[in-house]
């Protein structure tokens, strides 16, 4: 039987790397396909309803695939992630020059943030902010991306480039971000500094339902945790999707964007989008 | 320079963060140490410990804050570099000494000597047989064309015109066209065997692409010299260019550079020298003997290439014979040389319209086809042809000279 797995294409590269892996995965004799979406939420729906076997998921797909599997009865597994998915940290930033010397004196000031379904530059260190006592804070999102949960950093970098230009005080966003913006300049060098960093999650994860074909699933994962940088025909399709081997799923790192989502009510416990203004 | 880190030593970046290239010394550090060493990272940089940890995780390193210390982190190194070089190999040595008989087509468009990691794409260069390209004198050969390069603009005194009676200036600028229009063939032919030869045999696609070069300023000084009275260009024939048409035509690299640096610019380096010792006035004179040394190079390449070719191989001599046959055979009902170039080195090289000076100018011409058949015959000696073949084959050759 075919395995099926969706993926949401939040860049053209996403066509290349799952061809580029179904190719793979058919010579290592797995049946496979796979689904490509516009955002997350369909994706996440279909894996539910049993459309497709698997899902290669945001942190945020997952939280709500996992309330809609379970309303349904019915049960999905973090089976493999990237190993660069886990301990991930997001950080608060304000420019160097700032009079902000504490996540406190951010109170009644304004914070950029990505988009409204960014787990790493709105989500999580919203609820961060919050949970550190930040009263009154103005947040200003720059939604680029909606639906893709935050893969398209559009958003992020609009927020630095905001930052930067005085137009908001702070700016959330990823580590690897803010190294990356800092690489190209984004953030000239020194102009900023980390004002909090939250504590590690975890990010993307195959989703696989139990109504996905067991033996197939199981290869599926076999042959994805086989895969070494070492190979140099999956190292090129590796370094495009980020990562030097898969590693076994878990879903003990996504305990910050679970309090986050029941904060701002995003889904509620069975699954249903909740929030406001939120438009995939 | 700074010492070479000791293998698991504390790693102390001072003040530098990584907008500012700390992750080259932290680098450097981690390769000091096995897959699965450890290095203790210390710094100042405020962000620091947030960069680290980023730049780890996406290269596959480990990554924890060491406990009861500030700004303190430790570092695993991870197998992601090993990994990505460990199929890698050599292709083969920079020098020509470490060209290799037959370099694969993965190794592609890398440097000759680069480490060259597995995978990528496979390149499409089908001469990649050094038998086939390789000639001992490419590099010499090379040197000498790169340092005898020249610059039309400065290497010719174009303000050295003399009065030349129009009829005389008629047949130069006829004679220029005809060399244009073989120059133009002369440089796509090089050019497009040097887009196929395999990039490990460089000294000989930079002696083609020099080649092409020195044709490509050929086309242009005898433009010029066409043009410098302000006249037009002379005619050109449909047997001249059936000609050239199939020097065009032959896809084996031995056989096209035989057929046109053995034969044909060989024969071309008697047609210059009969123009410079004909030409009525200095810039004509000029441009045939700057021409006339870039050819000679032309000619001494294709003659080594050939020599080489072989001596490895015994059957080369059979298909040199068959590509002068086969080029013959295809031009045999065409009229060959351009009828207005040959009345126009006849007057070329009788200077005037007197019947002497005409019985004068027709022997110099039947002198030029001896000497280019002489030199065609000694260059198939040097191959390995036999005095009477060597004839035989000569006499074969196109009447369009090229």
């Amino acid at each position: 039987m075919t395995l099926v797995m969706g993926g949401v294409a939040y860049d053209p590269k996403v066509v290349t790397i799952w061809d580029g892996f179904r190719t793979w995965l058919r010579g290592q004799g797995l049946d496979f396909d796979h689904v490509l979406y516009s955002h997350y939420e369909r994706q996440v729906e279909d894996l539910v309803a049993g459309h497709i076997h698997a899902a290669w998921n945001s942190p945020l797909a997952w939280l709500r695939t996992e309330r809609l599997a379970a309303a349904r009865g019915r049960a999905v597994r973090s089976a493999v992630m990237r190993d660069t998915d886990q301990d991930l940290t997001s950080v608060v930033v304000v420019r160097a020059d700032s009079p902000v010397r504490s996540l406190a004196d951010l109170t009644g000031r304004t914070v950029g943030v990505g988009a409204v379904d960014s787990p790493q530059s709105t989500l999580i260190p919203l609820s961060f902010l919050r949970r550190s006592g930040v009263d009154e804070l103005r947040v200003r999102r720059f939604d680029v991306g909606v639906g893709l949960h935050g893969d398209h950093i559009g958003g992020e970098r609009d927020a630095a480039r905001a930052l930067v230009a005085g137009e908001v005080d702070a700016a959330c966003m990823i580590d690897g971000n803010h190294l990356l913006f800092g690489q190209e300049g984004t953030l000239p060098a020194g102009s900023t500094r980390v004002l909090g960093q939250t504590g590690v999650y975890d990010h993307c994860t195959m989703a696989i339902m139990d109504t996905a074909p067991a033996d197939e699933a199981d290869l599926f994962v076999r042959l994805l945790e086989s895969m070494t940088y070492a190979d140099p025909q999956v190292r090129p399709l590796l370094d495009l999707e980020g990562l030097k081997q898969w590693v076994p799923g878990r879903t003990t790192g996504f305990g910050a964007l679970a309090r986050a989502v029941d904060e701002t009510g995003f889904y509620d416990p069975a699954g249903a989008v909740t929030a406001r203004e939120y438009v995939p | 320079m700074i010492d070479e880190p000791r293998p698991g030593a504390p790693l102390d970046l001072g003040h530098l963060g990584f907008e500012q290239g700390a992750h080259l010394l932290v680098r450097r550090a981690l390769r000091a140490v096995e897959v699965g060493g450890r290095v203790t990272v210390t710094g100042g940089d405020p962000a620091l410990g947030v960069h680290l940890r980023a730049w780890a995780r996406g290269e596959g390193h480990g990554f924890a804050a060491v406990p009861d210390r500030s700004a303190t982190w430790e570092l695993v190194r991870g197998s992601g570099e090993s990994d990505r070089w460990a199929g890698a190999e050599r292709a083969g040595g920079p020098g020509p000494d470490g060209i290799v008989a037959r370099p694969p087509a993965r190794w592609g468009l890398a440097a000759r000597g680069a480490l060259v990691e597995a995978g990528g794409p496979d390149s499409r260069f089908d001469l990649d047989d050094r038998d086939v390209v390789w000639a001992d004198l490419a590099p010499r050969l090379y040197a000498h064309a790169a340092a005898a390069q020249w610059d039309p603009a400065t290497a010719v005194d174009w303000t050295a015109a003399r009065d030349v009676p129009a009829d005389v200036e008629a047949a130069v600028v006829q004679v220029m066209t005809y060399l244009v229009e073989n120059e133009q063939a002369a440089l796509v032919v090089p050019a497009g065997l040097l887009a196929r030869v395999h990039p490990h045999f460089r000294e000989v696609q930079q002696l083609l692409a020099v080649q092409a070069a020195d044709e490509a300023r050929h086309v242009e000084v005898f433009t010029r010299r066409a043009l410098l009275h302000g006249g037009q260009m002379g005619t050109s024939s449909a047997g001249g260019r059936s000609s050239l048409a199939t020097l065009l035509a032959e896809p084996d690299f031995s056989l096209a550079s035989f057929l046109l640096s053995v034969l044909g610019e060989g024969s071309f380096l008697s047609l210059l020298g009969f123009l410079e010792r004909h030409a009525p006035d200095p810039v004509t004179a000029q441009v045939t003997r700057l021409a006339r040394v870039d050819e000679a190079r032309h000619v001494a390449f294709g003659v080594a290439h050939l020599e080489h070719q072989s001596r490895v191989d015994p059957s080369l001599r059979g298909k040199l014979r068959g590509a002068i046959e086969r080029r013959h055979d295809a031009l045999a009902d065409t009229a060959g040389l351009n009828a207005d170039v040959f009345d126009s080195l006849v007057v070329l090289a009788a200077g005037a319209w007197t019947p002497a000076a005409i019985a004068r100018g027709h022997a110099a011409v039947q002198e030029l086809h001896h000497a280019m058949d002489d030199g065609r015959r000694q260059r198939l000696s040097r191959l390995g042809f036999p005095p009477d073949e060597a004839a035989e084959l000569s006499a074969l050759h196109t009447r369009n000279f090229m």
